[in-house]
């Protein structure tokens, strides 16, 4: 027993001391790495963030969500509205002025974020109702038809959101600071919460939704917390992309958007955070190496000219053929632990 | 008050009377058997008592409270648990893991009091887990508590199936088709299992079976059913010489 204790705290140094590391890897890269790279570190955490948080409703709980779009627009304007200043705000809106309260809110990031946050959570409450009647392909159906229509209403509520001309002139308050501290309280979140009582139960509904529900699982409310937190997160997540690329239109939160995620958790392994996480990077870096086949280029005699969104293509390829030759992603429903890492270690000292 | 009573409860599937005019009452500890030809509305009648099905006509009373048309979780909070005629286990998640599960319902809890960890929930966990692991061991099955349910062989997931409904602590325990597909040794050993339960928690069980033998060793009181009609109640002896309930299940006699 008490071996298991001790073991249990060096499990526990071994979580604070990566997370220092990487911290610590963060300064060096602010302080030596060219804007380029900082970017793409920056797009790596907001993408993990979003399909951690994803994860949980599609691989966890099983349900097949696709309306991540909606909570990350909701918290990407709640957040721009909140942190740009009422004279940037007077000059962005030129063909119908903004309503009253927003035209005078200015707030910090940090509240901006969590009220951002709060109101996808709020929205992920309220479309929890009707979405949650339907199962399967309805449900995706479903939050697929909300994505849109926050996206419609962004484009068309000229007084809130500016319509198709966009929020321009954001700070520029995202940092590797906020967006990997985000990224990691996001990981502590949800991981935590799939590993607990509630993990299990949302778990439970996934594998067989009657019998949850004859084990006395409250079907309806654990689908509900799901969605919810997947929508807080992903609302943080949008705050954070607004003030890292400063200027947000409703297209930038079309279905692609909803696609790219749906890439990361599929070959990262529906269901396993640690495969999100790997995913999520890797998918960022992907995109950046794969602009190349974008440009044009010469295949021996052939000129081929240079195709805008090939790398979508390439992103489609990838998923099918996960979808074909391993279901199961990177990951399947596995995880890093501690123990795994330190048991395969210690194997590889006994054979070395 | 009774402990449980269902009155004149219909089920009607469009054109289709899958159950028609069924009442049961029963007394606490009792082992009632629920006999019928395929087709018979049996199941039906168990989805009726769990919530899973809203009968078109019909009463259920559990404990003095009319429980007809309560959603499922909220029945086995009250106390009926069940288990499925085709297993229906978590499979994916551990034996223990499955165990655990049936005590979530009475978590005191929050969702943000279990994200960070805080001593109630921690205590609460510990609790379960210890529960858990007691209900194992007292149906054998501590041997396997990590293993994945799916993995297990038929006659452990059987049993598992109910430890699982034990967990949510019913004072009613619905079984249906416990024995299907076993041989007759592993069915005598489940015989002897359901009858170990029945005596340890003071429960009282309906179930569901084929098995006449099976069925006239462990009940002490039958219901047959045939096209959704109560065509018989009475003791095993009683049942087994029923003229009409051997028409059910052999047909009628040449010449009659």
């Amino acid at each position: 027993m008490s071996d298991w204790r001790g073991r249990d705290r060096t499990y526990r140094l071994c979580a604070y001391g990566s997370i220092l590391c990487l911290f610590a890897f963060l300064f060096l890269v602010e302080n030596y790495a060219d804007e380029y790279q900082i970017r793409i570190l920056n797009v790596s955490a907001i993408f993990v963030t979003m399909a951690v948080s994803y994860n949980l409703i599609n691989g966890v709980a099983g349900q097949f969500s696709l309306g991540p779009n909606a909570f990350m627009a909701v918290g990407a304007y709640t957040t721009a509205l909140l942190t740009i200043s009422p004279a940037e705000k007077e000059l962005c809106f030129i063909i119908e002025p903004i309503i009253w309260p927003l035209s005078v809110l200015h707030l910090p990031f940090l509240p901006s974020l969590l009220i951002g946050g709060t109101f996808a959570a709020l929205l992920g409450f309220i479309m929890a109702f009707p979405v949650f009647r339907v199962r399967g392909d309805y449900l995706a159906i479903v939050t697929l038809g909300f994505g849109e229509v926050v996206r419609v209403v962004a484009n068309n509520t000229q007084s809130i959101t500016n319509g198709p001309l966009g929020l321009k002139g954001l700070p520029e308050y995202t940092n590797l600071w906020w967006s990997w501290g985000v990224a990691v309280f996001t990981v502590f979140c949800v991981t935590r919460l799939v590993k607990s009582s509630f993990g299990r139960a949302m778990q439970a509904i996934r594998e067989d939704e009657v019998a949850a529900a004859a084990m006395g699982i409250n079907v309806f409310r654990h689908k509900m917390l799901a969605f919810v937190v997947h929508a807080f997160f992903a609302g943080m997540a949008g705050g954070l992309m607004a003030h890292l690329v400063t200027t947000i239109s409703p297209t930038l939160f079309s279905f692609f958007l909803t696609f790219n995620l749906l890439v990361i958790i599929v070959i990262g392994g529906l269901g396993s955070m640690t495969g999100s996480i790997i995913a999520a990077i890797i998918i960022t870096y992907a995109g950046e190496w794969l602009r190349a086949v974008e440009e044009p280029m010469a295949i021996g005699p052939f000129n081929i000219p240079g195709i805008p969104g090939m790398r979508m293509v390439v992103f489609a390829i990838m998923l099918i053929l996960v979808m074909i030759f391993a279901r199961q992603g990177l990951m399947g429903r596995r995880e890093f632990s501690w123990e795994w890492f330190c048991g395969f270690l210690r194997t590889g000292e006994r054979r070395g | 008050m009774s402990f449980f009573k269902v009155e004149h409860l219909t089920m009607k599937f469009g054109g289709l009377m899958a159950v028609s005019d069924f009442s049961l009452t029963t007394k606490e500890g009792d082992l009632i058997g629920l006999i019928g030809p395929n087709g018979a509305g049996k199941t039906t009648v168990f989805n009726m008592i769990t919530g899973r099905l809203l009968p078109t006509e019909g009463k259920i009373y559990f404990r003095g409270e009319d429980i007809t048309g309560t959603p499922s979780h909220i029945i086995n909070a009250r106390g009926i648990a069940r288990t499925f005629q085709n297993i229906r286990l978590f499979n994916d998640l551990t034996v223990l893991e499955n165990v655990v599960i049936g005590y979530h319902g009475r978590l005191h809890s929050s969702f943000l009091e279990a994200i960070f960890r805080l001593p109630r929930y921690k205590s609460e966990e510990k609790k379960m887990r210890s529960m858990a692991r007691e209900l194992l061991a007292e149906v054998q099955l501590d041997n396997v508590a990590d293993e994945k349910a799916g993995t297990l062989a038929y006659g452990q997931q059987r049993k598992l199936e109910i430890a699982r409904a034990l967990a949510t602590n019913p004072r009613l325990l619905l079984l249906d088709e416990p024995v299907a597909g076993m041989n007759p040794r592993e069915t005598g050993d489940m015989m002897d299992f359901i009858n170990s339960i029945h005596e340890a928690y003071g429960l009282a069980i309906i179930l569901i079976e084929h098995d006449m033998r099976f069925v006239m060793g462990l009940c002490e009181h039958l219901v047959v059913l045939d096209h959704g009609v109560t065509i018989a109640t009475g003791t095993p002896s009683e049942i087994q010489n029923h003229p009409q309930v051997i028409e059910a299940y052999l047909g009628e006699p040449e010449g009659a």
